[in-house]
């Protein structure tokens, strides 16, 4: 039963259909372990299970958009400045309003808030590929085409592996934010975390608030710490520095 | 070594670079010809167009008239890219790769041509002996653990990696202290007369020139060949006033720099060798022999051998003498 069905199946105050509560609940405290933890399963978890969904998908589209655009702009310098604008005007729209606009476009729906966070993404995303990009070692690209790499190979060998923590450093960003972002979403729908954020804020139901802002706060920073760690393991040199002596 | 290394000759012929419209060339009207095992300076004010010069055999920079032939092959007639894994190559900022280890970098060229991953790992571990370095300590280290001299090492270990018959090093000792520098060339000299590769090297340091080069092209603005000959050559005969400013006014001093005692005639050692004569290793070169001389005030200097017994004695005169020969009665 969602939130807003609770809602409109009862009358008198508004306090929601929270099943058997105890008296933490039943006099709405600020945070109920009990309850959270007995509702956990069924009332949290799919929501955590949506949210992840949403920002995985929206960092994979956003990648590939923002990744492809920003080779295109390494190779091509006179399309930077149309990409970065572009990203740049996406990145500025308020995003209630990019909700709202979408919506007579895509419908009310999952697509319509996958969209928006999408475009959030692209700004970070191609900006720190291009820098990372740009900012491999020229003699490193000298010595590469010098040892008779093609194009492509010092691209993918060299290249690449080096812009290598710029672009991750980017993907953590980003993803850190559309965790964030994401919460706004349920807005238009009710998916993922910002669902029962919606529902408490206007049930006023302060456990329900309180576990899905932490839920997400505590994804936030779950993926964050993953990130750092994959990036670790996927470019031991950075952090090589001891000269021998 | 595995493989028996080859030379090859290289030839300029008439070679031509010229940037867009710009009225003078970059390079204007080269020809040298670049014996098989010899190595060969670049050296010019900059402008010259030395780097230039070497950049356009490995096609970093496209001849704009002329042709360059490797071993008789023309270098436009190669793919890009087997004209350049087939030839070494050394740059002052060495251009390791940060992110791989010391034996993944030196295997960055058989990697391209294919080779199997334990012959590349063994091939590392012999040219990292080759350059003194221990394979053990650096083989898994990445660049930015080792010291200046260290990379360049490295950058040499992975330019031979697939002993090719042609190095070019555009300024490889440029940036490294002095004495380090001075390791670093005394072993690659001797690394040299090991391996015997044709090698074309690029510096702005006369001295550097006098002591790497079998032969030496000096080029003045605007690319165009002031002289080409073997040091010795162009110490005793400038060309023209271009190379006598070039090379120094000390020339003369260069030129006994470039021999030893022992490689000279020297005349017997005076019986009345009194006390106060001072006395050098035949090892010493002319040069070291004569400041000596200078230094203790002396107008001669005892000569010793192998045993430190006296072998012979030199003077002003030995010094004069051998500066007054024409350069062709010696070839180095």
């Amino acid at each position: 039963m969602t939130a807003a069905a609770a809602l409109f199946a009862q009358d008198g105050p508004v306090i929601p259909d929270f099943g058997r509560g105890d008296d933490c609940i039943r006099e709405n405290g600020k945070f109920c372990l009990n309850w959270f933890l007995d509702e956990f399963t069924d009332r949290f978890w799919p929501r955590v299970v949506e949210h992840i969904e949403l920002t995985v998908i929206a960092i994979a589209v956003g990648f590939v958009i923002a990744f492809t655009a920003a080779l295109i702009a390494y190779r091509y310098a006179r399309f930077e400045l149309p990409f970065a604008n572009v990203s740049a005007l996406f990145y500025t729209i308020p995003s209630i309003a990019f909700f709202q606009i979408m919506v007579p476009i895509t419908g009310i729906g999952w697509l319509t808030v996958e969209i928006a966070l999408v475009s959030y993404t692209l700004l970070i995303l191609f900006r720190n590929t291009l820098t990372g990009l740009r900012e491999v070692p020229t003699e490193a690209k000298e010595a590469a085409e010098g040892m008779g790499l093609t194009r492509r190979q010092s691209l993918m060998q060299i290249e690449l592996p080096l812009a290598a923590p710029a672009i991750v450093a980017g993907i953590r960003v980003a993803t850190v934010t559309t965790i964030s972002l994401a919460t706004v979403g349920a807005f238009i729908t009710p998916l993922g975390l910002g669902a029962p954020i919606f529902s408490a804020i206007q049930t006023g139901a302060n456990t329900e608030f309180v576990a899905a802002s932490l839920l997400a706060i505590a994804l936030a920073l779950i993926a964050d710490v993953a990130i750092v760690m994959v990036q670790r393991a996927l470019t031991p040199w950075s952090r090589a520095r001891s000269p021998a002596t | 070594m595995s493989a028996e290394s080859t030379a090859a000759e290289i030839v300029l012929d008439h070679v031509t670079k010229r940037y867009g419209n710009s009225a003078r060339p970059a390079i204007d009207d080269l020809s040298l010809t670049i014996p098989a095992g010899e190595i060969c300076v670049l050296i010019g004010p900059s402008g010259g167009g030395k780097t230039t010069a070497m950049k356009m055999i490995n096609r970093l920079i496209t001849i704009t008239d002329g042709d360059i032939t490797i071993d008789g092959t023309s270098v436009r007639s190669l793919e890009l890219t087997e004209l350049r894994r087939g030839i070494g190559y050394v740059i002052q900022q060495i251009g390791l790769f940060p992110h791989m280890t010391v034996e993944d970098n030196i295997g960055t060229v058989p990697r391209l041509l294919g080779w199997e991953k334990k012959r590349i790992r063994n091939r590392a571990q012999e040219l990292l002996e080759l350059v003194g370095l221990d394979p053990g300590e650096h083989a898994k280290r990445y660049p930015s653990q080792l010291s200046g001299g260290q990379r360049q090492r490295v950058g040499l270990a992975r330019a031979m990696a697939a002993d090719p018959p042609l190095m070019l090093m555009d300024e490889p000792f440029g940036a490294i202290d002095p004495i380090t520098r001075e390791r670093l060339q005394n072993d690659f000299l001797r690394l040299h007369r090991e391996l015997r590769k044709t090698v074309v090297f690029v510096t702005h340091d006369i001295d550097e020139a006098i002591k790497m080069g079998d032969r030496i092209c000096i080029l003045r603005e605007g690319g165009v060949r002031a002289q080409y000959d073997t040091p010795e050559a162009i110490l005793a005969a400038p060309a023209d006033e271009f190379v006598a400013q070039f090379v120094g006014a000390d020339r003369g001093l260069k030129r006994l720099s470039l021999r030893r005692l022992d490689e000279v005639e020297l005349l017997p050692v005076p019986a009345d060798d009194s006390a106060g004569t001072p006395a050098c290793p035949s090892k010493t070169t002319l040069r070291d022999a004569l400041s000596i001389m200078l230094t203790e005030g002396s107008t001669g200097v005892v000569v010793l051998g192998q045993e430190g017994a006296p072998t012979g004695y030199m003077t002003f005169e030995v010094v004069s003498r051998l500066l007054s020969e024409s350069e062709g009665e010696r070839v180095t």
